[in-house]
């Protein structure tokens, strides 16, 4: 009588752990398999980058700017590489852009079959919604517990709390780009025949990849985000430079190490936005394309670039 | 001519229950209270026709009236919910997928309102579309896209990209991506409906111009009477998902089947409609059989009838000339025996029969006298003057 209704518990952090530990007992041999593959791919990626001279790689860097966005965006990235070195913050930011890359390329490997999928099936889209709408809402911090509880500390898991934090927008946006494709394009393609293979490869995804490229841009920008706070349980890079300031209270450290991951932001975000633009519309000639008119010369090519 | 496409009592109802609408319609309930007992609506009913090898058939009737519901049921991009499509003798909502597939890349292509082109290719890739899915090897479909691209006149374009081309010129790539396929025949839904005015006409006279050259079968949608009239040997008017008649532009404009027929024709220009054959009449007019009446006694007909003209055919009824009044009276004048020649008037020049009637309006209007019409073996079929002229042009005003 005393009782409150409200009073009674229903204990989802119980089950959770306990999930979370039975996991952990019986699915051991996954979890190694997953941590192997990905551990793989992060170092071949931070391998590769941190193999090459800085000086070389910020060279390159700066040329896809000019050429991909225009020659003011390179002079940004002239400045931006400077800083990089004056600051001395250069490996932490080739480390943090070799994990965004390789969580990145798993997360849209994953993403956009499933966006693909999505867009094919209304049931599984059905489905496939809330856990999206559940991924992007949870707090970014609490997939670093499940994550070092499985894989322990370091990149890899570091790495999967990423993906799995950046894999949405990917998936999304494949989804709403193939249905947005117009319904007289593919009535066009069954028209002409098309086996729904066919549909899908020559129609679909082709008009579709304006959306998918600006899911492949918001999934690396959500990375880029992602693996600062992934620093937390050991992924390096600048977030281990945004950690040291905050732990030792040197703001210094800590805005050096921000202006770090802004700078890496804007090269990132700008330069996969140009692949974005559908590259018939505007956007820059693919490189093929410039070869080619350098060639033939074609007196109309654009003098752009 | 042979029936190329045979539609047998083809039906397409939408919505959650297709069966219990079917009955209602069997029932013969309309449109609207199967909708509102079932929240059910009928695309098309009771389709029932046949299309001929060669023709061009339009199909006629305001938005919403079933028409791209019927077109998109000949090559299945729209199930039916019941009935028969009969393409070369095979009933095609019997096929398999694979048969299907099969069809549609042999036998039909199709032309898109809004062009429907892949931004991503060019030109060339787009006219070659079909050929590319049906896996042709890439030099060979590209031959087959440039010769298809000739024809309609922008081979020159095909290493262009959609995007730098005027939305004629688009929909020339449409129909070249449709003819490069060799498919007979063609679904043209509302293809030309985008394009302004003056390239309309432009892309009609090109797609009768093909005809002449290499016949398809073609199936073409419109909402426009002008152009059904132009490119149709034969159109099929819709209402409700019904077709309401089929037959030659000209029966549809002299006989409509109901008001709704007949509300097509408001503004339309009927001159273009009639060639000269259709209104030619014996109105106000005597025939004589030159070998069974003189000069004279032609005279005295016509003043017995009260006509003031004549029309002289020999016994294979070929027209021989015209005589007045006047002229017959001046030839008895001037011989005693008087040849027919000599009353024939000077200035008459007979028209053939499938002449446009605009061609023959001048004619008459500057002439006093009434046009003879003859046929293509020269044989009499009637006369078009002032008073028949305007009463055809006043039918539809």
């Amino acid at each position: 009588m005393t009782n409150d209704i409200t009073d009674f518990e229903i204990p989802i952090g119980d089950w959770v752990a306990a999930g979370v530990d039975w996991i952990q007992t019986n699915l051991t041999g996954i979890l190694d398999g997953i941590s192997e593959v990905l551990a793989l791919v992060i170092d071949s990626f931070e391998g590769l980058l941190q193999g090459i001279p800085p000086l070389i790689l910020a060279l390159f860097i700066v040329l896809l700017a000019t050429w991909r966005v225009g020659w003011k965006f390179g002079l940004f990235a002239i400045a931006a590489m400077v800083l990089l070195f004056g600051m001395d913050i250069w490996t932490q930011t080739i480390s943090t852009l070799g994990l965004v890359i390789a969580s990145s390329l798993v997360a849209l490997i994953i993403g956009i079959p499933i966006g693909i999928t999505m867009a094919r099936h209304d049931a599984f889209e059905a489905i496939t919604r809330p856990i999206l709408d559940f991924m992007q809402t949870m707090p970014p911090f609490v997939y670093l517990i499940p994550a070092a509880i499985f894989f322990g500390l370091g990149k890899v898991p570091g790495s999967i709390a990423t993906l799995i934090f950046a894999m949405p927008p990917a998936v999304r946006l494949t989804n709403l780009g193939i249905r947005q494709v117009s319904a007289e394009h593919i009535e066009a393609g069954k028209a002409f025949g098309c086996t729904s293979s066919q549909l899908l490869f020559k129609v679909q995804l082709p008009l579709a990849m304006p959306s998918i490229m600006a899911g492949i841009n918001q999934t690396i920008m959500l990375a880029l985000s992602m693996v600062v706070i992934a620093s937390m349980i050991g992924a390096g890079g600048l977030g281990n430079t945004v950690l040291t300031g905050i732990q030792r209270l040197d703001v210094g450290l800590g805005f050096e190490g921000g202006l770090g991951v802004v700078l890496l932001a804007i090269l990132l975000d700008r330069i996969t936005q140009s692949f974005g633009i559908a590259q018939r519309a505007g956007g820059p000639p693919s490189l093929i394309t410039r070869i080619r008119r350098f060639f033939q010369r074609t007196p109309d090519s654009p003098g752009k670039g | 001519m042979q029936d190329k496409v045979v539609v047998k009592d083809l039906y397409k109802i939408f919505g959650p229950e297709p069966d219990r609408a079917l009955e209602l319609l069997d029932q013969g309930l309309s449109k609207e209270e199967i909708f509102e007992q079932t929240r059910t609506t009928v695309g098309v009913q009771k389709a029932d026709f046949s299309i001929r090898e060669g023709e061009v058939f339009v199909v006629m009737g305001l938005s919403g009236s079933g028409k791209s519901t019927l077109v998109r049921m000949l090559n299945r991009l729209i199930e039916p919910t019941r009935g028969q499509v009969i393409v070369d003798g095979v009933d095609i909502t019997q096929m398999s997928k694979q048969e299907l597939i099969t069809m549609r890349r042999r036998s039909m292509s199709m032309v898109f309102q809004s062009f429907a082109l892949m931004p991503h290719k060019s030109v060339g890739e787009n006219a070659a579309f079909g050929l590319e899915v049906s896996g042709m090897p890439k030099a060979e479909r590209r031959e087959r896209a440039l010769q298809a691209l000739d024809t309609v006149g922008l081979a020159v374009n095909a290493d262009s990209y959609p995007d730098e081309l005027s939305g004629g010129m688009k929909q020339r790539v449409g129909l070249a991506r449709a003819l490069a396929t060799d498919a007979p025949i063609l679904l043209m839904d509302e293809a030309f409906s985008a394009l302004d005015p003056l390239i309309r006409t432009e892309m009609q006279d090109e797609l009768v111009r093909l005809q002449t050259t290499q016949a398809h079968t073609i199936v073409f949608i419109s909402h426009d009477l002008d152009e059904a009239i132009r490119i149709g040997d034969r159109i099929a008017i819709m209402e409700g998902g019904a077709i309401v008649q089929i037959g030659t532009p000209e029966d549809i404009v002299t006989n409509p089947a109901n008001d709704y027929v007949r509300s097509f024709f408001y503004g339309v220009d009927v001159s273009k409609v009639f060639s000269a054959g259709d209104i030619a009449s014996d109105r106000a007019i005597t025939v004589f059989e030159r070998t069974g009446v003189n000069v004279r006694a032609a005279l005295a007909q016509l003043h017995d009838r009260g006509h003031s003209l004549g029309i002289v055919i020999d016994s294979d009824r070929h027209y021989r000339g015209m005589v007045s009044v006047n002229s017959l009276a001046d030839a008895g004048r001037d011989s005693e025996h008087p040849h027919w020649e000599d009353a024939f008037l000077k200035q008459i020049q007979p028209a053939s029969a499938d002449t446009e009637l605009s061609e023959v309006l001048s004619q008459v209007t500057s002439n006093e006298f009434p046009v003879p019409i003859v046929d293509t073996e020269g044989r009499y079929r009637g006369i078009v003057d002032k008073t028949v002229l305007l009463q055809t042009l006043d039918k539809t005003t």
